[in-house]
């Protein structure tokens, strides 16, 4: 009777909207505030390209996130597979009919907007696998049948995002598809023995690496072997973040990124702009936003009843550290530069699409988070 | 409910596993939190310092030479408005199109663009390559016209040195070049150094470096990650030279050297009180302005091979035996000493009876001979046979101190020229420890006349005369105006003195040093008589510059010619007796004159040599004659001039 109760429970539309997390709503729109102003800033303080197109993707898309936040969330896991299929076919489509910059062909023109169909896949990975593994008995999760088949689903987008080439986002993906797989509760000595064997055939991935990817580990490991080539990045990075000191040198006064010693400063390096300006204290509170955005989309899991949404927002949560963890490592120059955007922060529709898309499905689940969806 | 209880036990299990990723992102967190403690915080400042590296850079601007004026504020060297291209290195992408590019506008032959290249290597990459300092209106425009097509191109309008009278000063003032090596060493311009700096090569430009070379300016720019300039942070001027004052006339300088147009040789002219410069001509001459561009290598050619030897500056640096005009001193040192009673008397027989000392004969220049002479008249005539028997019984020693004491054998104008030579006035120490041979007494007596090892240079000569028209007084000779020096103060004491005190107190006769303005002479009757007998020369009859007098007492001068033997003349010669003309060039006698004026309250000294000009009192003399006319028309304007009123100018 309680499933009854459920599966037809109709939700008003006050009781929506009384469910919707509104500090999730907060924090997305105070990150979204200090990306436009840092933006601005990269600009040198004027307002124009990137400023506009930044403010313009960023209400369209917020828009877009309250709206699909209503979309039932048992629509989300009927279509997940269709999603990871358009995803798979957007990223064929690249393959063939992308266009390309600085040597790396990864988007497809879609005259509004370039879209980076490996941006929409790390949601997509998310969104199949929680689906995957919403139905599977935790007897069965550790059979070798059932195993297969989301490592397959994983290696292909992995494999079509490398070959762009784009490492950085590939691992993104692997990563999001393996957090889900380490929730559902697969065995823990198989990620101990893939660790291992990732660690002894380290060498022989290095050595297949493209010549840029290579120079970048090893550049990771001695940024002061070519200081103005590879390693320029990292340094100059480091010097305008440490300058930065605890206070920052204040708004639109960052010499480093003003001066163009950094490199891509509106994308990838929007955090070391930010940190140089607002120093130690503006990061650790950036930081902090984040780590808050994290806890509300785990929170939604917890509160939510469908294994589906579970595995999704713990997914995504873990998604979005990743994202957070790995931009701002490299920044730092704890992890080699590899092309990680900083979510909601860096210039970029399609990845700023796709974690608006993302966010919608967790508000969705916390919408109806209630809903049973049946695991048959 | 089996169903149920596997959910529920899934559900625990996905909690679970959150909750230890939950762990594992606080952790790295707390890496990244730590990692931005180290780098803001621990480490702040090796960042800051960093920072601030990146982003200031220096660029330093040339300072303005200063210029050299004349006595009457005349500019003699400027700094002239030239059209110039410069290239930013970092601002071109492809050196070789640029160059390319370039050489087809303003047409640059092979050997330069070598030259650039070679130039590029050794500059920095934000450097600026200078690729001509000196074009055209035309290329300047048509690369104007270009601009569009030439990455990194920049046409500048800079200053470069120029002199207007060119030829007419090179060997006062001399010109600027490009620094060497050896240059940079010099510590003033080792400090003041920019890129592209031109320095004193010659002349005044080279010994004044530390008075015109000014300092340079600093321009510290904010700059991009390309070294692009973003704005100005800082903007230390640059301090021009200072101005170099010569004691020179221009009018008379441009005068002395179109009198030697066409010989070789050298005109001085001095202040006899304050010991001025006024005009200083070398001949022949080149042209300084080729120089500061950098002199192309048929020009260079022409000048280097040149018999007549354009750049050695013969005022100074030129070595000429004295000749007669030597006589004057070697007079006033035999009366000095009181050797010898100038009413002596001394038959000069001519060519067939000569002066005859250990059977080596002594010959006057007269063939008929003079006849009977006393001192004042062996002056006048310049008889030979006369100075010869008055330097044997004076001695070379005696003669060198006094020689010495007038400003021979030592550099004129001290450390203002660094190619000024000294010259030579002998003794027997000095022959004995120069050559290692002991003084034979025939070396005496044709240093009586002005021959032998004797070695003067124009300038030494001018102020020999100037210190003997002054009445014997020290004088402080210099070309570069001397703030220290009261001029009205030096000339009014030294008259007053001259008026007082007749003899000199102490015995002064051993000792070649003398105090600035103190008097030289030990009786003044002396120098009296061998100025008069200079005046005999010139202005009486059979004086042997008699043809070159003025009447007019205004101009009227008082000198002594000179006729230096280059070689050795052999009885042959004797009975040839050519004249100049029939005599190949580099086999003829140097003329000399020097002289004073005007003989009634003299000012001014002069002293003139034509290489191989034949006779003094042909060649030399009439062109002082010209020159002191002139000198003493400009007096007045001089005297105001210098006494204040700069309107005249």
């Amino acid at each position: 009777m309680l499933r009854e109760r459920i599966q037809a429970s109709n939700y008003s539309f006050l009781d929506k909207l009384r469910s919707i997390d509104y500090l999730l709503i907060l924090l997305i729109i105070s990150i979204g505030s200090i990306s436009v102003f840092a933006i601005y800033s990269t600009e040198g303080g004027k307002f124009s390209f990137y400023t506009k197109n930044h403010i313009i993707r960023l209400s369209v898309f917020f828009s877009l996130f309250l709206v699909l936040s209503f979309v039932r969330v048992s629509t989300w896991y009927k279509n997940a597979y269709l999603f990871y299929i358009v995803g798979l076919i957007l990223l064929i489509t690249v393959l063939f009919f992308g266009i390309s910059a600085s040597g790396a062909t990864r988007w497809i023109n879609l005259y509004f907007l370039n879209l980076q169909p490996s941006e929409l896949m790390k949601i997509a990975v998310i969104i199949c696998f929680a689906r995957y593994y919403h139905r599977i008995q935790s007897s069965d999760i550790q059979s070798y049948k059932f195993l297969i088949q989301p490592i397959i689903l994983l290696i292909i987008p992995c494999y079509l995002v490398i070959q762009q080439p784009d490492l950085g986002t590939s691992i993104l993906i692997a990563g999001s598809g393996i957090a889900i797989i380490w929730l559902a509760g697969l065995n823990i000595k198989y990620f101990v023995y893939s660790g291992l064997l990732l660690l002894v055939s380290l060498p022989f991935a290095i050595s297949i690496l493209k010549p840029y990817q290579k120079s970048r580990i090893l550049t990771f490991f001695n940024p002061d072997r070519d200081p103005l080539g590879a390693g320029y990045q990292i340094i100059q990075s480091k010097i305008a973040i440490g300058s930065g000191g605890f206070f920052g040198k204040g708004y639109l006064k960052g010499t480093q990124s003003y001066l163009e010693f950094l490199p891509e400063k509106h994308t990838d390096f929007i955090f070391t702009l930010f940190s140089e300006e607002f120093g130690f204290l503006g990061s650790i509170i950036l930081l902090f936003l984040y780590i808050l955005l994290i806890y509300r989309i785990i929170n939604v899991g917890l509160v939510s009843r469908s294994f589906f949404a579970k595995l999704y927002c713990f997914g995504f949560a873990t998604a979005i550290f990743l994202y957070v963890f790995v931009n701002i490592a490299m920044v730092l120059g704890m992890l080699p530069i590899v092309g990680a955007p900083l979510p909601i922060m860096s210039y970029g529709g399609s990845s700023l699409l796709s974690i608006m898309l993302g966010l919608s499905i967790v508000m969705s689940c916390k919408i109806y988070n209630q809903e049973q969806i049946s695991v048959y | 409910m089996l169903n149920r209880g596997r959910n529920i036990e899934k559900g625990r299990v996905i909690t679970r596993r959150m909750f230890i990723l939950a762990a594992a992102k606080i952790l790295l967190f707390a890496g990244i939190s730590s990692r931005l403690y180290n780098l803001q915080i621990s480490d702040r400042e090796k960042y800051e310092i960093l920072s601030d590296k990146n982003r200031i850079r220096e660029w330093k601007t040339p300072p303005q030479r200063g210029i050299i004026v004349d006595n009457f504020n005349k500019v003699l060297a400027s700094n002239d408005r030239v059209f110039q291209l410069h290239l930013i290195l970092d601002e071109i992408s492809d050196f070789d199109v640029t160059i390319f590019k370039i050489k087809n506008i303003i047409g640059l032959d092979q050997f330069q663009i070598k030259k650039l290249y070679k130039k590029k290597d050794r500059l920095k990459p934000w450097d600026t390559l200078v690729v001509s300092d000196n074009l055209t209106w035309e290329q300047f425009s048509k690369i104007n016209l270009y601009l569009h097509e030439l990455e990194g191109a920049k046409p500048v309008l800079s200053t470069s040195r120029y002199y207007p009278y060119a030829n007419d000063l090179v060997h006062i003032v001399g010109y600027v070049g490009d620094a060497s090596p050896k240059d940079l060493e010099k510590p003033e311009i080792k400090e003041n150094f920019v890129p592209g700096l031109k320095v004193g090569k010659y002349g005044i430009e080279n010994s004044q470096e530390k008075m015109l070379i000014g300092n340079y300016g600093i321009k510290r720019y904010e700059v991009n990650a390309s070294g692009k300039r973003i704005s100005q942070i800082d903007y230390i001027k640059e301090r021009q030279g200072n101005k170099v004052n010569l004691t020179i006339d221009i009018e008379i300088q441009k005068y002395a050297q179109e009198l030697l147009k066409g010989k070789a040789g050298s005109i001085c002219a001095m202040d006899i009180y304050t010991g001025e410069v006024v005009a200083m001509a070398s001949s022949p001459t080149y042209d300084p302005n080729k120089f500061t561009h950098g002199i192309n290598q048929k020009d260079w050619q022409e000048i280097r091979n040149n018999p007549l030897k354009p750049l050695i500056n013969k005022s100074i640096a030129g070595l000429y035996s004295p000749g007669s005009t030597f006589k004057p001193l070697v007079a006033l040192a035999a009366l000095e000493y009181g050797i010898l009673d100038p009413n002596k008397t001394i038959r000069c027989k001519g060519h067939k009876h000569p002066y005859e000392l250990y059977g080596v004969k002594y010959h006057c220049w007269k063939k008929e001979g003079h006849g009977y002479m006393k001192l004042r008249n062996a002056i006048k005539q310049s008889c030979d046979i006369y100075f010869y028997e008055m330097a044997r019984l004076l001695g070379v020693d005696k003669l060198s101190i006094i020689a010495k004491r007038y400003g021979l054998g030592t550099n004129v104008l001290g450390e203002t020229y660094n190619d000024e030579k000294s010259g030579l006035v002998p003794d027997t120490k000095w022959k004995r420890r120069a050559l290692e041979q002991s003084w034979y007494l025939g070396e005496t007596v044709i240093n009586g006349i002005g021959q032998g090892y004797i070695q003067t240079t124009p300038l030494q000569l001018c102020l020999m005369t100037a210190q003997i028209a002054n009445g014997g007084y020290k004088i402080k000779p210099h070309i570069i105006k001397d703030e220290s020096i009261n001029y009205k103060g030096v000339i009014s004491k030294i008259k007053l003195d001259q008026s007082n005190f007749p003899l000199h107190e102490r015995n002064y006769l051993d000792d070649i040093n003398v105090e600035y303005y103190q008097r030289m002479y030990h009786k003044k009757s002396n120098i009296n008589f061998v100025l008069d007998a200079m005046f005999g020369s010139t202005n009486e009859q059979y004086g042997t510059s008699y043809k070159s007098r003025y009447e007019n007492p205004k101009y009227q001068f008082a000198g002594k010619t000179g006729t230096s033997q280059v070689r050795r003349i052999t009885d042959l010669d004797r009975e040839l007796d050519l004249d100049t003309e029939q005599i190949e060039y580099k086999k003829r006698d140097h003329a000399l004159y020097i002289a004073f004026a005007p003989y009634k309250d003299p000012r001014y000294a002069i002293s003139v040599i034509i290489e191989h000009g034949g006779s003094g009192s042909k060649a030399a003399a009439p062109i002082a004659s010209k020159l002191i006319k002139r000198i003493i028309d400009r007096h007045k304007l001089r005297e105001q001039f210098n006494n204040g009123n700069t309107s005249l100018a």
